[in-house]
């Protein structure tokens, strides 16, 4: 009985499919089983399958699946905090984890995440200024390495392969479980200040105003407005209210139930949706009471969004610019995304704080920005001139959304490099885990 | 429902781990059973978190048939309430690494059929004596007719399925239910290199078991479309199925 399955595995984008040797343990001794049994070729870890890009994809070497190490193995109320295993998806936890009023103090767009994959893409939220990225969460973690020797992981016993580890896209070797420090909220809903926002300036002054004044930011651009328009979006800001109203029912959701054809999402029904949902928000601002889930997991509204994009897929361009550099920088890349009609309508701005100290750690103080780019003919060509306008201006291309940078721009975009393929030097020297990202961007092996 | 122990038997599978949930979600204790005891210590962990169930685990090695009285009755200590039993463990090589290894061949024979008659042996005393409770036991599709494939594994689910008959009817004098399960292709390790499209979920085929476990019935199969599946299998002469490659 084989553990492995050939099977084609692809991107959230879905731009193209790789075909691996795919394995999906069950138990932990299944997970050392398939990084031994692994022969012939590298391995790479995959959690939920949400990296936009190659990630976590191994053209013609090994894969293993952690969904099925998905148990939550400790929750301490006491002291805020969990232990579980890597598959555990963001859905899951925050189930568990609401009742007693806690929540993973770093939560992403969506909550089908897995913790490892967390982790690995050392991932940000709305409240990056107050509480860092996960990695800042993290008290330890086990770490099957390359050699097939499990270690525990943390600041103090091993900094480097801890500082490696977070950020470090599934590089350092396979996590199999780890603690996570818990944040304790009041209530389960949170209260959201809605703003319209009329251009590019507004919203960097806006949004910088909410670094200090609100626990929770997220702006929503509208990627295809022009000339004085460009940069107009909505700013919701968000804060828990003290006191509990009762736990949200979830709703069933929608399902985009198959690759829509390429033809619905054109520029022309693009600038019509995004000019609708401009004003949704009225001119004034507004609060109102929202769900945690429908606060701060808007993408999980309809299942599957990413068909909405056909069966070429779709780029998420998500870069990070520094403070000083935003105003012109941002400018530069709406423009060309304006100007190349391909953008979309998820169109994310926000700001970060300071990082974690993850050698790839893709958070630096400044602004960052998401944006949908529809893969037509234009679309490479497009993501790099915005990879070029990131450099330019002192930022960086985040590596869970990437899978069009090239090796020079990423060495550029992340001094921690050296210092992290010393550590890759030490831990897998025979270079036993990689990704189709890894060898496109010549992460641990140059 | 009165709150029962379940001893899930091969709890390492991810259809007993699936089980131990559902039974822990509806208010029943759980002993975990099984060889790998630090991986069972997680899903109790696990069930533990999730559900506020009681689980406890225990070492169990069903080709051990030595150690299981002295199994059964830490069992029997430990529980609150009546005892039921799931049983789900199983080994399923392939057929031509057994046609090259006997000892391959006869560790399966060892626990798929000789193991889990000597647990159930052990088990059914004390099940008499409670006078209530509940076997569900694991068969195989793979049992209603020797194939070329798997026969040898085939002939072990075959045996358990003669074996849980007359234990079934000895135990129904004692008011205690003996179930079959027979489940078609399951979406775990077992089946996961084959690449089937379509397989059903442990955690449907989990509480499938346990609607069975309280609902009656003796034989089920489950997707419910393989009890017609076999049925044909069943009538197929042999003349005509010794033919067949597969």
């Amino acid at each position: 009985m084989s553990i492995w399955r050939r099977m084609e595995l692809e991107g959230w984008g879905h731009t193209h499919r790789v075909e691996a040797q795919v394995g999906r343990p069950e138990r932990e001794r299944e997970m050392v089983a398939a990084l031994h049994g692994s022969t012939g070729g590298t391995i790479t870890a995959r959690g939920a399958g949400r990296s936009y890009g190659d990630a976590a994809l191994n053209q013609g070497g090994f894969v293993v699946l952690t969904e099925r190490l998905n148990r939550v193995l400790a929750l301490d109320v006491e002291t805020a905090s969990v232990v579980c295993e890597a598959g555990v998806l963001f859905r899951d936890l925050i189930d568990l984890c609401m009742p007693h009023g806690l929540l993973p103090p770093v939560c992403p767009g969506t909550a089908y995440v897995s913790v490892g994959g967390a982790i690995a893409n050392d991932i940000h939220g709305k409240n990056h200024d107050a509480v860092g990225s996960m990695g800042a969460h993290v008290r330890w973690l086990d770490l099957l390495l390359p050699s097939g020797k499990v270690q525990r992981v943390d600041r103090e016993s091993d900094p480097e392969l801890f500082a490696s580890t977070c950020g470090g896209v599934g590089l350092t070797g396979i996590i199999l479980r780890a603690c996570l420090q818990l944040l304790r909220v009041p209530s389960a809903h949170v209260r959201v200040r809605e703003q319209r926002i009329s251009d590019l300036d507004g919203f960097i002054e806006a949004l910088r105003e909410a670094r200090t004044s609100a626990a929770y930011s997220v702006g929503w651009l509208d990627g295809l407005a022009r000339g004085s328009n460009l940069g107009r979006g909505i700013l919701r800001t968000g804060a828990f209210i003290a006191e509990p109203v009762g736990l949200a029912r979830p709703a069933r959701r929608p399902q985009v139930p198959f690759d829509l054809p390429g033809w619905v999402l054109n520029p022309f029904s693009m600038r019509a949706f995004n000019a609708i949902y401009l004003r949704s928000a009225p001119r004034s601002p507004r609060t109102y009471l929202a769900p945690v889930d429908r606060y701060f997991f808007p993408l999980d509204a309809i299942g599957h969004w990413n068909r909405m994009y056909g069966k070429r897929g779709f780029y998420q361009f998500q870069c990070v610019l520094p403070d000083a550099e935003a105003p012109t920088g941002l400018r530069a890349l709406l423009d060309a995304v304006s100007a190349s009609g391909d953008g979309s309508f998820l169109n994310v701005l926000k700001t970060l704080g300071q990082g974690s100290g993850g050698y790839l750690a893709f958070p630096i103080p400044g602004f960052t920005l998401a944006i949908d780019i529809r893969r037509s003919r234009r679309a490479d060509a497009l993501m790099q001139t915005l990879a070029g306008i990131t450099v330019h201006h002192g930022g960086r291309v985040y590596l869970a959304k990437d899978e069009t940078l090239d090796p020079r721009s990423f060495a550029t975009m992340y001094p921690g490099l050296d210092r992290f393929r010393d550590v890759i030097e030490r831990v897998d020297p025979e270079h036993r885990m990689s990704s189709d990202q890894d060898r496109r961007l010549r992460i641990g092996r140059w | 429902m009165v709150s029962e122990t379940w001893l899930v038997l091969g709890a390492g599978s991810p259809i007993a781990r699936a089980f131990a949930h559902a039974a822990a979600q509806a208010g029943h204790d759980v002993v975990l059973a099984g060889r790998d005891t630090q991986d069972l210590e997680r899903t109790g962990a696990d069930i533990t978190v999730r559900t506020g169930a009681r689980v406890r685990v225990e070492p169990f090695d069903a080709a051990a048939l030595e150690t299981h009285q002295g199994f059964v009755t830490a069992c029997r200590d430990g529980a609150h309430g009546p005892l039921s039993v799931f049983i789900a463990f199983g080994l399923m090589p392939s057929q031509d690494a057994m046609d090259q290894d006997f000892s391959l061949a006869r560790e399966t024979m060892m626990v798929n059929y000789v193991g889990a008659v000597s647990v159930l042996a052990h088990l059914r005393p004390v099940l008499e004596a409670q006078g209530t409770g509940r076997i569900v036991a694991l068969g195989s599709t793979a049992g209603e007719r020797g194939r070329r494939k798997n026969y040898v594994y085939g002939s072990t689910k075959a045996g358990l399925h003669a074996y849980l008959q007359g234990l079934r009817a000895h135990l129904f004098a004692h008011g205690v239910r003996v179930v079959t399960v027979k489940p078609g292709f399951i979406d775990t390790g077992m089946t996961w290199s084959l690449g089937l499209r379509r397989t059903a979920s442990p955690d449907a085929l989990a509480a499938a078991c346990l609607r069975w476990a309280y609902r009656g019935g003796e034989v089920h199969f489950f997707p419910w479309f393989w009890a017609p599946v076999m049925a044909l299998v069943r009538i197929l002469p042999e003349s005509i199925a010794k033919r067949m490659r597969r």
